[in-house]
């Protein structure tokens, strides 16, 4: 109950402008010149000191690249984008190596104002040791801070930027780099394989619970910069961790390209649990502006016993092109997809999972919300698959759209393929609208219009949003007022 | 005290309401009786300020106020209470939720301060007991898989929770069974007051053996017609609406 009423209050609290990160940090950057070429990315590597087979992986990553076509079949459409005139490196020039001292006091400003304090001082004043969040900090390309390390590694954690892991752990790096993802995977997959810049790294060991969150946030400030974060997450045997991500970007009229990869490896009898709220710049209320958010994110439960659960809340960027998945491949594992996908004025969203069952009685749940509002489309799009040997496979797929409007888009894709006869898959689709009779009914109660649209779609969204942390939760739920401002009436 | 003088209303071109007016004082009940198609729906939903309705004339006074020009929650805070005849659903929304919710939101629109979680709490238990609404009712989402007679009870207890100034029922006896009819029926009585009155849109007098009137008014053809004590709704029961309908097609 509070917590509507503080979702209320937000959205009362708002003022005109929607989008409340799109300022600019004006600092001096190092970039690469302009466009893609083998030169470029032995730069970037050069920049990062990277081992030789890494560049020789990048060098190769490109090449296949050059033969690949951007896909088409997801349901979004967008102009060509010009591969030549991006920027696929851009760091400040004073970046943070030993103390945050060195760090330009620009960005510290940047991360302050974004409400992501990266001073531990401030960020353990009145705070408990089990509700610390340790936090990479990535700025376009690079990772500017990185807190809590030193604790971390007293509980044998190792969380660091990926560019520092490639020179301090490149046997870890190398063992696991592309083994969730292929380098050949998908187009945007290969690309960031060529040219990825920075991303966090972790590491938990075996039988180890991780002593707190960890997070990591992405900035884009630079303008026509790419961002092709990595990051690499693993679990070894009876592990836990606790991730988070949050992304935000400046306002501007062109769009701007963001194309992660996220590698998640769970060994026996350890869990990862990954939660995303994505806010990127949408665009404007006429489709100017925004970014396009090609991600392809997968986890491995390539343990027996092992479970991965993906939670996420998309309110922003301009076209969101994204299907966190599950390789259920060790006996018993267990794969979790809990989506929350706003999208309003002219957003596009084509976003959902695939749950790959491979091994013996594993089992998956699939829980998306969809809410589109102005004239945005949105699309689930989810495969859900059983191999000959995944005896006893379980699904359960809940699907929900509601729109907000009347020219707006829902749209569900499901695909399911059973190879099993023994696997049982379960799929259940809703789609509903916020009726003129709804709103009358709430208003006659005493309930303005913003508040009885925050009700209804806090209701919508209630069994996700327990998913994520708490104060994530808060979080994800102010976010999705402030997206769906105005678009009711 | 509410005052309706020559209310003129349509709905996409089709005249509802023609020259409508009517007085309820304060903590009186008044009844609304009529066939079909006479208007009394629409009265509800214009004074409950409905949107897809256009007046083209007339006004309606609460304690001498013109609430025509104000938002449906607005008037809500301002002491206006409608009780649907169909209450819409609000899934994934629980009841306590939403209560606390419009309560507040009515509050805080009057310049008073919210209510504390436990005084709360006291209030929906005793409206809910009154009602005889199962506590396991108020976990779920609002109105979503309740029977027709639970929803009704759910009206009342809103209203009895909300402590409106003038209350609308909008044929609240149609779907009761004798039982709920009897519980809804002490659910109301039990909130007349001094400074609360009710307006009770009905087809049948059964309701008036319950909920008894101080006055009965006929509408027909979008207008009072007829206004008189308790027993005219007893001589509409014996005589029917001919009279009225002979009227609308003339």
């Amino acid at each position: 109950m509070p917590a509507v009423q503080e979702t209320v209050d937000r959205v009362r609290a708002i003022d005109v402008d929607q989008y409340k990160y799109g300022f600019e940090t004006t600092i001096e950057m190092e970039k690469s010149e302009r466009g893609i070429s083998e030169d470029v990315i032995r730069f970037i590597s050069a920049k990062k000191d990277e081992p030789a087979w890494m560049l020789e992986w990048r060098l190769d990553a490109y090449r296949r690249w050059q033969t690949m076509k951007e896909p088409n079949w997801a349901r979004v459409s967008y102009d060509r984008i010009d591969y030549d005139q991006l920027y696929y490196y851009a760091a400040p020039k004073r970046n943070a190596a030993a103390s945050l001292d060195e760090i330009d006091p620009e960005i510290l400003k940047t991360y302050e104002k974004l409400g992501i304090p990266l001073r531990e001082v401030e960020l353990l004043e009145g705070i408990a040791p089990q509700n610390r969040v340790a936090v990479d900090a990535v700025f376009d390309s690079v990772s500017v801070a990185t807190t809590f390390k030193a604790e971390l590694a007293k509980a044998g954690v190792i969380f660091m930027p990926i560019s520092e892991a490639l020179r301090e752990h490149p046997e870890l790096v190398r063992k696991y780099l592309g083994s969730v993802v292929p380098v050949t995977d998908n187009f945007f997959a290969t690309l960031n394989s060529a040219v990825f810049s920075d991303g966090s790294f972790v590491y938990i060991p075996p039988g180890v619970r991780c002593p707190m969150e960890l997070s990591t946030y992405f900035r884009i400030n630079e303008r026509d910069t790419g961002q092709f974060e990595r990051t690499l997450i693993i679990a070894d045997k009876g592990s836990y961790v606790s991730y988070l991500e949050g992304c935000t970007a400046p306002k501007r009229d062109d769009n701007q390209l963001h194309a992660a990869v996220v590698e998640l490896v769970a060994l026996d009898d350890a869990e990862i649990k990954y939660s995303t709220v994505q806010n990127w710049y949408p665009g404007d209320n006429e489709g100017r502006g925004g970014i396009y958010n090609f991600v392809t994110k997968r986890g491995d439960c390539r343990g027996a016993n092992s479970k991965i659960s993906w939670t996420q809340v998309e309110t922003g960027s301009a076209i969101t092109w994204k299907y966190p998945s599950c390789i259920l491949r060790g006996d018993n594992s267990r794969g979790e997809f809990y989506s929350i996908a706003v999208s309003n004025g002219m957003q596009q969203v084509d976003s959902g999972t695939k749950m790959i069952h491979l091994g013996k009685n594993t089992t998956s749940r699939i829980i998306s919300k969809g809410i589109s509002a102005g004239r945005s489309q949105n699309t689930y799009r989810g495969l859900v698959s059983a191999h000959k040997k995944a005896k006893g496979a379980r699904n359960f797929t809940n699907c929900d759209s509601l729109l907000i409007g009347d020219q707006c888009g829902a749209h569900t894709v499901p695909y399911i393929e059973s190879k099993n006869a023994s696997a049982v898959f379960e799929h259940e689709a809703t789609t509903s609208k916020i009726s003129e009779d709804q709103m009358f009914y709430c208003q006659s109660r005493g309930l303005t219009e913003e508040e009885a649209t925050a009700l209804i779609v806090n209701g919508f969204v209630r069994d996700v949003l327990q998913q994520l942390p708490m104060e994530f939760a808060v979080e994800a739920q102010k976010l999705i007022s402030i997206s769906l401002e105005g678009s009711v009436g | 005290m509410l005052e309706i003088n020559n209310l003129v209303v349509q709905i996409e071109d089709k005249r509802i309401l023609n020259g409508l007016s009517l007085t309820v004082n304060d903590g009186e009940v008044a009844a609304i009786m009529g066939p079909n198609g006479s208007g009394k729906s629409t009265l509800s939903y214009v004074i409950a300020g409905k949107e897809d309705y256009e007046v083209l004339d007339g006004e309606i006074r609460l304690d001498g106020e013109n609430i025509l020009e104000m938002e449906p929650d607005a008037r809500a805070a301002a002491g206006i209470f409608l009780a649907f005849q169909y209450p819409l659903e609000i899934p994934g929304v629980g009841t306590m939720t939403f209560l606390k919710a419009a309560l507040n939101a009515q509050r805080k629109s009057r310049g008073e301060d919210e209510l504390t979680t436990p005084d709360f709490i006291r209030r929906v238990n005793a409206a809910a007991d009154t009602l005889e609404i199962n506590k396991d009712m108020l976990k779920r989402a609002l109105n979503v898989g309740f029977s027709g007679g639970e929803k009704k009870r759910m009206e009342i207890l809103q209203m009895a929770l909300l402590q409106p100034r003038f209350c609308v029922l909008d044929e609240t006896d149609s779907g009761l069974d004798i039982d709920a009819l009897r519980i809804v029926s002490e659910g109301v009585n039990a909130l007349r007051a001094k400074n609360r009155s009710f307006l009770v849109i009905t087809h049948y007098q059964r309701l008036l053996n319950h909920i008894v009137p101080d006055t009965v008014h006929v509408m027909a053809q979008g207008r009072v017609v007829k206004s008189g004590g308790k027993e005219l709704a007893l001589e509409l029961e014996a005589s029917g609406y001919a009279e009225y309908r002979t009227n609308e097609a003339a």
